[in-house]
This record gives structure tokens, C-alpha cells and sequence, in this order.
């Protein structure tokens, strides 16, 4: 099946039932207590890899795995790559930037084996594998510097060659559709959607692409200033798979910024958050049920398609999820009436 | 919600900034070429602020770098909140400066242009890079032939790219843009005659056959053979702008700042415009020419008859102009007396101080009112300010005004209509006024007085908490031992007050000032060799009897909380069919029609902020006042007319509805119909004030179900984008449009919050759709539902403002801030909460006893000396 296949079997799929996203690698990565020795696996590297969690992906194929599998066993339709920070600019932190189109690779191999064996099993549930993108630690709209707001840490060309090669490496090692998520700077995510656009350009296909915002504080906006409705009429134009927002806080916060985004996409809408809000020790404490709960609220409202968890949740909260939206109606695409819809940090539709 | 819902209105007409184009604008062109990018990012600023939905860039000079200049400007205002909400147009010749730009833009932006000057091939390339980046785009009425003159060649070529976009490219057709070339009329050369109406045609047939997308241009071009005469180009843009936008065109490249009201132009100009724009008559061109020198300076045709005073001698023309309030030709008066004058300054002591008596006299005698005072002080300001410079180049003047003022809003505060126009009265008495403006901290105040010698200092506040920040002022003038009189005005202040908290703080008089009427008298009375000790003997006696009469009936009649409490509202829940509010949650409201709110003025209260007392309609036929009225009214609604037409004001509200019940005499707000995960609480306050049998002590909270129940809330502002306009008004020395705008301002503010708690009775709780009153009956409040606002007599504690901005987040759905003291910002603002059931009535807490004080602070989790802070004014007992 092609990768334009694999969309339209998604919406199709979408179009019947609420299909659900699995949870997050970092948070289940720890509870693996690793240490150097447990993330280099043998392999020598010139600085310390501990907390490298994309490098797992090459140096312990196994735990990652273990993971995926968990969320496939929760009843997950959408299973993620490991692969936040398998770009060239966050890898630097670590001193293996050249290596990231092949953590990128291998990210992507270990979801697909997972995705691959599972679908042999049951052949009657599809599963998709999404490769996924992080925000990278550079800004491209944001000075660093205080005193000279026209600096810029990295240029777009840097950004959308960086974003390219990952997901070159991702497509390579058998991901679906790729996801620009945990959006916090709007030009960061225009920069890999042209690089995506690229990849398919030199592939010769269309790869389907999931937008996902990230909300910096309560006022509904990112880092960069957007809201939510302005970063989705800076993105339109890629025709996403999927919109919607990711991390950023709970389900009890995020809700009114998904009751107002889903009626101004018209695709798909997607949401994974976090499992409430951190607590003083900077974890999460929100029960599973809860999280269900909140969530089904959203189902019922009809405003979701595809729905998932971020930080803090785990395989038993996607099982939650799953239960929760199980026979709920998914949320029907609006139409849109044809307006020249702009965007500067506001949205501005005319 | 669909998207039809948006509350957003679709614009019919779109601006964009023109000021940031270094080929359009001399002085942007300036700034970048002297690398002054601070000074040309406020360019961009002012642009927005003058109502530029858009702002177009350009930065093709030869001189420049016109990339790297690109790319500098739009990552510099990408860091300016208030000019990046808006989108940007990138616009340049060059491709290369394009991508660059497209690089820098975190929104979705509009490329202008692209055309297929340089055949299908680089348009194709050109349009899917656009695409690619997310952009939308300008498409020039050009092709591989020349750009298209006549009406059949812009509809050929726009066609043609049309197809290719959409049929080729993909492009959607709302995101394309044609510019289909406005070129200059009246050129003289037979050929250009039509090129107007080619354009408008043009325009019809392109929006006929091409679904969905818009029209623009750039309108400066068409006058381009009026170089040096603005009014008349500005007739011609307004003209030309009044047939394109009805034959579609939507968007135009155009100075925001700068358009006629197509109506007000003179006919005279308009029909000369119109000949020439449409074409209509072969000698058009030469009549425009002839009748272009007449409106070169003013703008406008004087009317004979009205001239008649002009004729008469220079002393009695000033004064004329001054008490008619007549502001045209003062500065060229004053300069005919300058000269004929040995001083200038004589000017000022001999005919304007001899106008401004009479002003004075006039409004002493009741026989004018303070609208024309006002209007004669502009008069009067506009000649001193003529006059200063030469005043300075001899440097031989010693003031001889009667007395130094330091005026001031105090901290936290924002409201400055009184002020000014106390400000005004007492100029125009010859008191030199120093204003420091509003949210003046204490110190400054001081420094200013002694800087200035300042022989009085006036404070002024319309919220609660400023009475507090008034007191704190008096006790700092005592410990800097200053012993110069104190004046205390303001809607919130009272005599009263002035006697029992601020006078006993202060060694010097404090005098409270009840009106702008009486602060000419006080401060007279206060600097006269002969009569202050006398004028300061009454005061304090009548301070000192209020005192002592206060203190003996400070403690009569209060009831303890638990027995108010048991004499609340009885409300039988259970007969109450609860409405249900028909969406949960907020909604905002980022631009609403100005139009609408403006049947919804309540004008009563305009007129009492100029002092004009009575009621409307009635008060426009009043014996004394009428006259005075009608010209006020007449003006307000020449202004009103224009603040909805130019959109000089912008409106944004937000209204929320949440589920909630009643604890005692707190609202606790939950997150969902569940009831149990509480989100906010309420805290409201009960009269204790002994009342009559059958009479129930009142609290908000009796209005509010224990069982389950919903309450909403709101803040509305018709103020923001103000500051341009008074910026304005205050450059051209003008305080009487500037309180009016203000003025106006506020009663836009408050027929918004009229207008929206109509629209929830109606449709967002909607418990009465079918209430059908007129207007009169809505201004009565003769409706189901009260929407009291914090800070005001039923709910008297300003400092739970903030909770119900948080819960509407005000401050992001509708730009609404809040100053330390709980004043809003924009000035013009109105916030409340909305309570639905029947019996629920307006009333004032009045005194309240120490027990609910104690039992409030330990509700609100403070100490008992903040929450006594923040119900000063209702304290029933001595703090």
C-alpha cells in the first residue's frame, strides 16, 4: 500500500470510529532507571549518552519495542516513532549529530517490526506507523539574544536540511506518515512542512502529514505567539492528515482550546495530553480513569477523530482512552466556506 | 459551533498598510536607508494602530540590500506583539527578496506579486513555491505582452492565470489575489481617460468569472497627476474607492489613516472626482484641474454668508473665534496681531485673555455651558500655542497667571474626562494647568508640585480604591511638609469622604470639588490674598460638623451577619425552571459592529459628564441648557458617525457561562455540569443594615440556586485603538474632540454591555427569547436579569476583578487589562456578572459590620486589615 493509500484507508477508518494514539516513550523509557552503561549498550561514544532516548532506538531496539508493544496491547491504532530529538540540531547536545538520520532509521524500523508483527496476528485491525518530529531546541522566530531582537539562532535553510534528513531517515525505515508535533515555534513547523513537501517531491509520492500545536501558557498560545486558529491557517496550505494539539497541559485545560479548533479545521482532529498537570515533584499523578473521563467528554461533544496521551500517561491510560471512546461517534469534518483565511500571531479571515 | 457562527464579521473591504514601502513613503524610504529600523518598525505600528488589517513591505530601492532589509524588518516586528498579529504582505519585484521574506514569516502571509510577465513556466514555478511556503497571493494583471491597460486585456490575462492556478497548480481560488493595475487619470493624454472605469469594469467581470477570489490595488497611483495637492487626491481615492469597492474589489493598498467619507466630501469636488474617474464628460480632466486649486489648503469651501465676521477688525475676530468656539482661521488671526502687536505676549494679555473673559463671564452666568467652554479653550490653546515660540525667542515674559495647578489621575486609575475638563475651566480662567495625565504614582505628583511651585495640587479618581491612593498622596504631601491646598474631585469622591479620611491627613486645606463649574471659584478663593483664611475657616468647620456627625450615627442600625443572613431572599427553588445557558464556557467577540451598539446609547449620562443637566430626549428642548445640548448632540453624532465609518474605535467583548451553585453567600463555579470539581468561587457581600419586616437583608448569592445553578459573566471594551485618535487631537491642541471621543467612548462601552446581556436574555442563555422591548424599555432595565458589575454598589469589592478576568480571560479575548487598583484598561470597558433568575434586583451592600468583614477575610483566606483595604468605602465602623 502506497503512503497515499495508507491516508485514505485512515480516514476512512476515522470516519467510523475514534481512533486512538498511543502515549509517550520518555516518561516509559525511565521507569527503565537506565544509566550510562544501559544507553550506550557496549557502544563507545565521546560524551555521556544518558538521557538520549532517541539513541535507544539503536543501542536498545528491545526496550523500545517493549514499549510499542505495550501501547499496541492498549488498543493504540496510531503508534509513534521513538523520535522526538532524532534530528541533527538536538543530537548535537550529545556529540553524535552525524548519526542522527541513522537513529532516525532506526527509530522507524523498530515501530514498523512491532507495527508489522501485530497486524500478521490480526490482520483485521490496521495499525499506522507515524514518524515523529520534535520542535528541535532552536527557534526560528525568537531572538535568544534580549538585546537584539533581528538575531536568529538558526537560519530556515538549517532547519528544513535538518528536518529533511530526519525524515528521510524515517520514511526509509518504514514510517507512514510523518507528524510535526509539540509545535511550539509556528516557522519551525512551516520549515519541516516544506521539507516534507521536499521528501515527497524526490520520492515521487505524497507523505501524509499530522500538525500538532503546543499551547505555552494559558492563553491559548504558543511560544512564538500563535493561537491556535492562526497556526491552523499557517499550516492549511500541507492539506493535513490531522490538526490538533499535543503536551502543552491536562485534558481539563486544554478543553476549550479543542472545542474551538475543531470547528475551524476541516480534517481530522487529534489530541494527546498530558496526564493533567505535573505535580510538585514534576510528575504526573492523574489517575488513568480520569484522563478517560475527561477525554470522553470530548467524544461525546463530538469534537475528536484520533486521540492519544502525552506526558505522564502510560499504556494503562491509553487503555482507558480506548474504553472510554469505544462506540462514540467520531467528530464529523466541517465545510468551510471559501475565505481568504491569513494568519499573523492572530488569525485574520476575510 | 460551525464556522458560519464566528462572530469574526467578514470585512467587505480590506486594508493594508502602505506607510512600510520604501517606494511609497519618503520617510520609510529614510529610515531603512539610514538603518534606523527602530524608528521604522514604529512605522509599522503606527500602521496597525491607524487600522491596517494588513501591512504591505517593500524594500525594492537600489540603494538597498533589499533582502537582507526584507528579512531584517520582518524578523523585527515577527518580536512585536502588536504589530505581527496581523498578517504581513511581502511584498518586491524580485523573486529572490520573496522567498527570503516567505523565510522569515511564522503566519501565513500574501506574496504580491507574481504574473506571467516572464511567461507560464516562471509563473508555475513562482505559484507553487508560494503554495509551498503557505502563502497567499497577488497576481498582476501582467503577461508575456505588457501589462493589461484596457478592460478586456486585465479580464484576458486575470482569467488565464486564473485557470492555471487552479487547474494547474492546485491553488486554491480564495487565496488568490488579482491586482488588476490602477493606473493615473487626468493625465492630460486622451488614452488614459478610461483607465479608471477600465478598472472597475475590469473588476465586476473578473469577480464574475473567477469564483471566489479577491481584487486589490494600489489606489495612490490614480491621483498620481495631483502630486502636492492632497485633498483633492484624497477626494479622488475616496471617489474612485466608492464605485471599485461596489464593482467588488475588497482589498486595497491605501494609507489608513488618510480617507474621506464619501458623503462628506463637498459635492462641488465629489461630482469633478466622479466626471473624471468614470469618464463621464470629455472635459472632466479640465474642470478637476480649475477646481483643484480652491480646496489645495483647506479642503473644504467656506460658506459666504457664515463670512460676514471675517471682514471685521483683528481684536474683534479673535474674540469672536473664541466665544464661538471657531478654531479655522485663529492661528492666522493670531499671527495678524502678533504682528501688529509690540510683544507677543501682548496678544495673549490684550485680545485672547480679553475673549476668554468674556467666555468666562458667559459661563459664569450660566448663560453658556461647559461644551463651549471647552470648544473656545481649543481655540485658545491653538493661538498660545502659535505664540510660544515667539514668547521664547524674547524671553522677556513673566506669567502672569493667577495660579500654578498640578492636576493628576491618581495610581491605578485611568478615567480623566473630569480632570480634563476641570483642566480646561481653569485655563481658560488663566490658571496655568500642569496635567500630569492619569495612573500617576505619588512621588511623581510631588516632584511635579515642587518642580513646578505648584500653588495647588488636584487629585482626581472615579473607582473606590483611588479614594485610598488619594489619602495615601495627602499623607506624603504632610510628612514632605508641603502646606499648599489640596483640591479632591472625581466621581467617587464626596465630601464626606474628603472630611473623615483625607482633610485629618493633611496639614493643608483639602477642599473637595464637587464639579468643573465650582473649581474656578475654590481656587480662586483658595490663592486670594483676602479671602482664603475665611474660605478655609468654612471648609473645616463644615468638614469638622460632618465629622462629629458621622461619628455619632456610625454605629446605629446594623444588624449582626448571622441574623442579615437569616433575613435573606427567600427564593423557592423549587417552583424555578432553571434556564440552561445554550453553550458553556466563553465566547469572544473580537470586532463587534460598532453600528449595532449605537441604538443602544443611553445618552442621559453623555450629557451629565459635560455638566448639562437633564433627562434625554428632553433635555435637547430645555429652556436653559437646550441649546448648548443640541450643539453638543449634534457634534457627538457627527463624531459617532464617524468613529463607526472609519472605525476609529474597535469593540471586543467576551461573555461565559459556567454551572455553579450557591454556598452561603459565596458562588462556587465548578468545571462541569457534575458540580464537584470546583474551579473559582465567588464571594459576595449582604446588607446588615436593619431593615423594615418584609424587607430581606440582600446578597448576590440569593439569587443563585444551593442545589445546581448556572451564573455568567462578562467584559466588554469599545475603547481600544483610541490612543491614535487622541494622539490626534492632542497634537492639534484640540480637548474638546478629545473628551468627546472619550466620552463617546464610554457610552459605546456601556450600550455594548447593554447590547450583549440583551443577546444573552435572547440567545446565549436565551430564558427570554421572545422579550420584545423598545428602546426606552432596555434603558429602563425593564427586563428579566440583572449584570452587576464588581466595584459597584451590589457587589462593592473591585479586588474580584481579576477571577473574573481569569475566567473569561479577558485579557486574550478581548485585550482587557487591569490596572493595580482594579481599573480596566482600555478606559472604555464594562465587566459584570450576569444573574438570571426573575426576582434577582440591583441593590448597594451599604455598611457593613466588623463580624462580615472578620468572616470575609477568612472566606477570601486574607488578614482582616487587606480585606478592610478593600471595602473602605463600606466599612460601617472605625478602622
Amino acid at each position: 500500500m502506497t503512503r497515499s493509500e495508507k491516508a485514505a484507508l485512515f480516514r476512512k477508518l476515522a470516519s467510523e470510529r475514534i481512533l486512538v494514539k498511543d502515549g509517550p516513550y520518555g516518561s516509559m523509557i525511565q521507569s527503565y532507571k537506565l544509566d550510562e552503561d544501559g544507553f550506550r549498550a557496549g557502544r563507545s561514544f565521546n560524551m555521556d549518552q544518558k538521557g538520549n532516548n532517541d539513541l535507544l532506538n539503536l543501542t536498545r531496539p528491545d526496550v523500545v519495542s517493549e514499549i510499542c508493544q505495550a501501547y499496541v496491547d492498549a488498543g493504540a491504532d496510531l503508534l509513534a516513532t521513538n523520535s522526538f530529538n532524532a534530528n541533527r540540531i538536538s543530537q548535537a547536545d550529545y556529540g553524535i549529530q552525524t548519526m542522527a538520520k541513522e537513529i532516525a532509521t532506526a527509530a522507524a524500523r523498530v515501530i514498523r517490526g512491532v507495527v508489522d508483527a501485530a497486524m500478521a496476528k490480526n490482520p483485521a485491525k490496521p495499525l499506522f506507523v507515524v514518524g515523529a518530529l520534535g520542535p528541535t531546541n532552536k527557534t526560528l522566530s525568537i531572538s535568544p539574544d534580549v538585546n537584539n531582537p533581528g538575531y536568529r539562532a538558526v537560519s530556515f535553510e538549517e532547519m528544513r536540511d535538518t528536518y529533511r534528513e530526519q525524515i528521510d531517515g524515517l520514511l526509509d525505515g518504514g514510517a507512514d506518515f510523518i507528524a510535526v508535533e509539540t509545535v511550539f515555534d509556528s516557522l519551525n513547523a512551516k520549515a519541516a512542512l516544506v521539507a516534507c513537501a521536499e521528501a515527497g517531491e524526490a520520492r515521487g509520492e505524497e507523505i501524509p502529514v499530522m500538525c500538532s500545536f503546543t499551547l505555552t501558557d494559558m492563553a491559548g498560545r504558543n511560544l512564538s505567539g500563535q493561537t491556535v486558529e492562526a497556526f491552523w491557517n499557517s499550516v492549511r496550505h500541507a492539506r493535513p492528515l490531522t490538526m490538533g494539539m499535543n503536551c502543552s497541559f491536562g485534558a481539563t485545560e486544554l478543553h476549550p482550546y479543542v472545542g474551538d479548533i475543531q470547528s475551524r479545521a476541516d480534517t481530522l482532529i487529534c489530541v494527546y495530553p498530558n496526564a493533567g498537570l505535573p505535580n510538585d515533584m514534576g510528575a504526573y499523578d492523574e489517575p488513568p480513569e480520569m484522563t478517560g473521563r475527561l477525554v470522553g467528554v470530548w467524544a461525546r461533544n463530538g469534537w475528536i477523530n484520533v486521540v492519544g496521551g502525552c506526558c505522564g500517561t502510560t499504556p494503562a491510560h491509553i487503555a482507558a482512552i480506548a474504553q472510554s471512546v469505544a462506540g462514540v461517534n467520531p467528530r464529523q469534518i466541517p465545510k468551510l466556506g471559501a475565505r481568504l483565511r491569513l494568519a499573523g500571531m492572530e488569525a485574520a479571515n476575510f | 459551533m460551525t464556522d458560519a457562527s464566528n462572530p469574526q464579521q467578514v470585512a467587505t473591504f480590506v486594508n493594508v498598510g502602505e506607510r512600510t514601502n520604501v517606494t511609497g513613503s519618503a520617510a520609510f524610504k529614510k529610515l531603512i536607508l539610514a538603518g534606523d529600523y527602530a524608528k521604522a518598525v514604529d512605522v509599522a505600528r503606527q500602521q496597525v494602530e491607524a487600522g491596517a488589517q494588513i501591512i504591505d513591505v517593500n524594500m525594492d530601492e537600489g540603494l538597498l540590500d533589499a533582502e537582507k532589509a526584507m528579512t531584517t524588518f520582518l524578523k523585527l516586528i515577527a518580536a512585536e506583539p502588536d504589530i505581527s498579529r496581523v498578517p504581513v504582505m511581502i511584498d518586491s519585484s524580485k523573486w529572490s527578496v520573496i522567498e527570503a521574506g516567505l523565510k522569515c514569516v511564522a503566519g501565513k502571509p500574501i506574496v504580491n506579486s507574481i504574473s506571467l510577465k516572464e511567461g507560464e513556466e516562471a509563473f508555475f514555478h513562482h505559484a507553487k513555491l508560494v503554495r509551498r511556503y503557505g502563502a497567499a497571493v497577488v497576481v498582476m494583471a501582467f503577461d508575456e505582452k505588457g501589462q493589461a491597460d484596457t478592460q478586456k486585456r486585465k479580464v484576458e490575462i486575470c482569467e488565464r492565470a486564473y485557470k492555471l492556478l487552479t487547474e494547474k497548480v492546485g491553488f486554491p481560488a480564495e487565496d488568490i489575489i488579482f491586482d488588476p493595475n490602477i493606473f493615473a487619470v487626468a493625465t492630460g493624454i486622451e488614452e488614459h481617460d478610461n483607465y479608471g472605469v477600465d478598472f472597475i469594469e475590469a473588476t465586476k467581470e473578473i469577480k464574475r468569472r473567477c469564483p471566489h477570489v479577491h481584487i486589490s490595488g494600489g489606489v495612490s497611483n490614480l491621483s498620481f497627476s495631483f502630486r502636492g495637492n492632497e485633498p483633492v487626491r484624497r477626494a479622488m481615492h475616496s471617489v474612485f474607492l466608492y464605485h471599485a469597492i461596489k464593482a467588488g474589489m475588497d482589498m486595497g493598498i491605501v494609507n489608513a489613516g488618510q480617507l474621506d467619507v464619501y458623503d462628506a466630501i463637498p459635492a462641488e469636488l465629489r461630482d469633478a472626482c466622479e466626471d473624471v474617474i468614470l469618464n463621464r464628460r470629455k472635459d472632466s480632466t479640465e474642470r478637476l484641474l480649475a477646481l483643484a486649486p480652491k480646496y489645495k489648503k483647506t479642503g473644504d469651501v467656506p460658506d459666504a454668508a457664515e463670512l460676514e465676521w471675517r471682514t471685521w477688525p483683528v481684536i474683534k475676530r479673535i474674540e469672536h473665534a473664541l466665544v464661538k468656539g471657531i478654531d479655522q482661521y485663529v492661528v492666522e488671526d493670531t499671527e495678524e496681531a502678533r504682528l501688529q502687536a509690540a510683544k507677543p505676549i501682548e496678544v495673549i494679555e490684550g485680545p485672547l485673555m480679553d475673549g476668554m473673559n468674556v467666555v468666562g463671564d458667559l459661563f459664569g452666568a450660566g448663560k453658556m455651558f461647559l461644551p463651549q467652554v471647552v470648544k473656545s479653550a481649543r481655540v485658545m490653546k491653538k493661538a498660545v500655542a502659535h505664540l510660544i515660540p515667539y514668547i521664547e525667542a524674547e524671553k522677556t515674559a513673566e506669567s502672569r497667571s493667577k495660579g500654578k495647578i498640578v492636576m493628576a489621575t491618581v495610581k491605578g486609575d485611568v478615567h480623566d474626562i473630569g480632570k480634563n475638563i476641570v483642566g480646561v475651566v481653569l485655563q481658560c480662567n488663566n490658571y496655568e494647568v500642569v496635567d500630569l495625565g492619569v495612573m500617576v504614582p505619588v512621588q511623581d505628583i510631588l516632584k511635579a508640585a515642587n518642580e513646578n511651585k505648584a500653588d495647588i495640587i488636584g487629585l482626581s479618581g472615579l473607582i473606590t480604591p483611588s479614594l485610598d491612593e488619594m489619602v495615601t498622596v495627602a499623607e506624603e504631601m504632610k510628612r514632605t511638609g508641603l502646606k499648599i491646598p489640596l483640591l479632591i474631585g472625581g466621581a467617587t469622591t464626596s465630601k464626606t469622604h474628603t472630611a473623615l479620611r483625607i482633610a485629618p491627613r493633611y496639614d493643608g486645606p483639602t477642599v473637595h470639588v464637587l464639579d468643573a463649574s465650582r473649581a474656578v471659584g475654590v481656587c480662586s478663593a483658595l490663592l486670594s490674598d483676602t479671602q482664603a483664611d475665611g474660605f478655609n475657616a468654612d471648609v473645616r468647620a463644615e468638614y469638622e460638623r460632618i465629622r462629629v456627625e458621622r461619628a455619632g450615627g456610625a454605629k446605629d442600625n446594623l444588624v449582626p451577619l448571622a441574623e442579615a443572613r437569616a433575613n435573606g431572599l427567600k427564593i423557592d427553588w423549587a417552583k424555578y425552571d432553571m434556564p440552561k445557558p445554550k453553550f458553556l464556557g466563553t465566547r469572544a467577540f473580537e470586532d463587534y459592529p460598532l453600528a449595532e451598539l449605537v441604538e443602544r446609547i443611553d445618552w442621559t449620562p453623555f450629557f451629565r459628564a459635560w455638566e448639562l443637566a437633564g433627562t434625554y430626549p428632553a433635555i435637547l428642548d430645555d429652556a436653559t441648557v437646550g441649546a448648548s445640548a443640541r450643539n453638543l448632540f449634534d457634534d457627538a453624532k457627527r463624531m459617532l458617525d464617524r468613529i463607526v465609518k472609519e472605525k476609529w474605535l474597535v469593540a471586543k467583548g467576551v461573555v461565559g457561562f459556567w454551572p455553579c451553585k450557591r454556598i452561603g453567600d459565596d458562588v462556587a463555579i465548578y468545571a462541569d455540569e457534575d458540580r464537584v470539581d470546583e474551579v473559582s468561587r465567588l464571594y459576595f457581600l449582604r446588607q446588615q443594615i436593619g431593615k423594615r419586616a418584609d424587607r430581606p437583608n440582600m446578597c448576590l448569592a440569593d439569587f443563585v440556586s444551593p442545589d445546581a445553578d448556572y451564573i455568567g459573566g462578562f467584559a466588554v471594551t469599545a475603547g481600544h485603538d483610541i490612543e491614535a485618535h487622541l494622539a490626534r487631537f492632542k497634537a492639534a491642541h484640540d480637548d474638546y474632540s478629545d473628551i468627546l471621543l472619550k466620552a463617546l467612548a464610554d457610552r459605546l462601552a456601556e450600550a455594548f454591555a447593554e447590547r450583549m446581556h440583551e443577546r444573552v436574555r435572547k440567545e446565549f442563555w436565551g430564558y427570554a427569547a421572545d422579550e420584545k422591548l423598545t428602546n426606552e424599555e432596555i434603558v429602563a432595565e425593564k427586563y428579566r436579569g440583572i449584570r452587576p458589575a464588581p466595584g459597584y454598589p451590589a457587589c462593592p469589592d473591585h479586588s474580584q476583578k481579576p477571577e473574573l478576568f481569569r475566567l473569561l480571560d479577558a485579557q486574550h479575548k478581548a485585550r482587557m487589562k487591569l490596572t493595580e487598583s482594579f481599573a480596566m484598561l482600555p478606559t472604555a470597558s464594562v465587566s459584570g456578572y450576569y444573574f438570571a433568575h426573575p426576582q434577582a434586583s440591583y441593590f448597594g451592600v451599604a455598611r457593613i459590620g466588623k463580624d462580615q468583614v472578620a468572616e470575609f477575610a477568612h472566606r477570601r483566606g486574607v488578614d482582616v486589615a487587606q480585606a478592610e483595604k478593600w471595602l473602605r468605602p463600606n466599612l460601617g465602623y472605625e478602622s
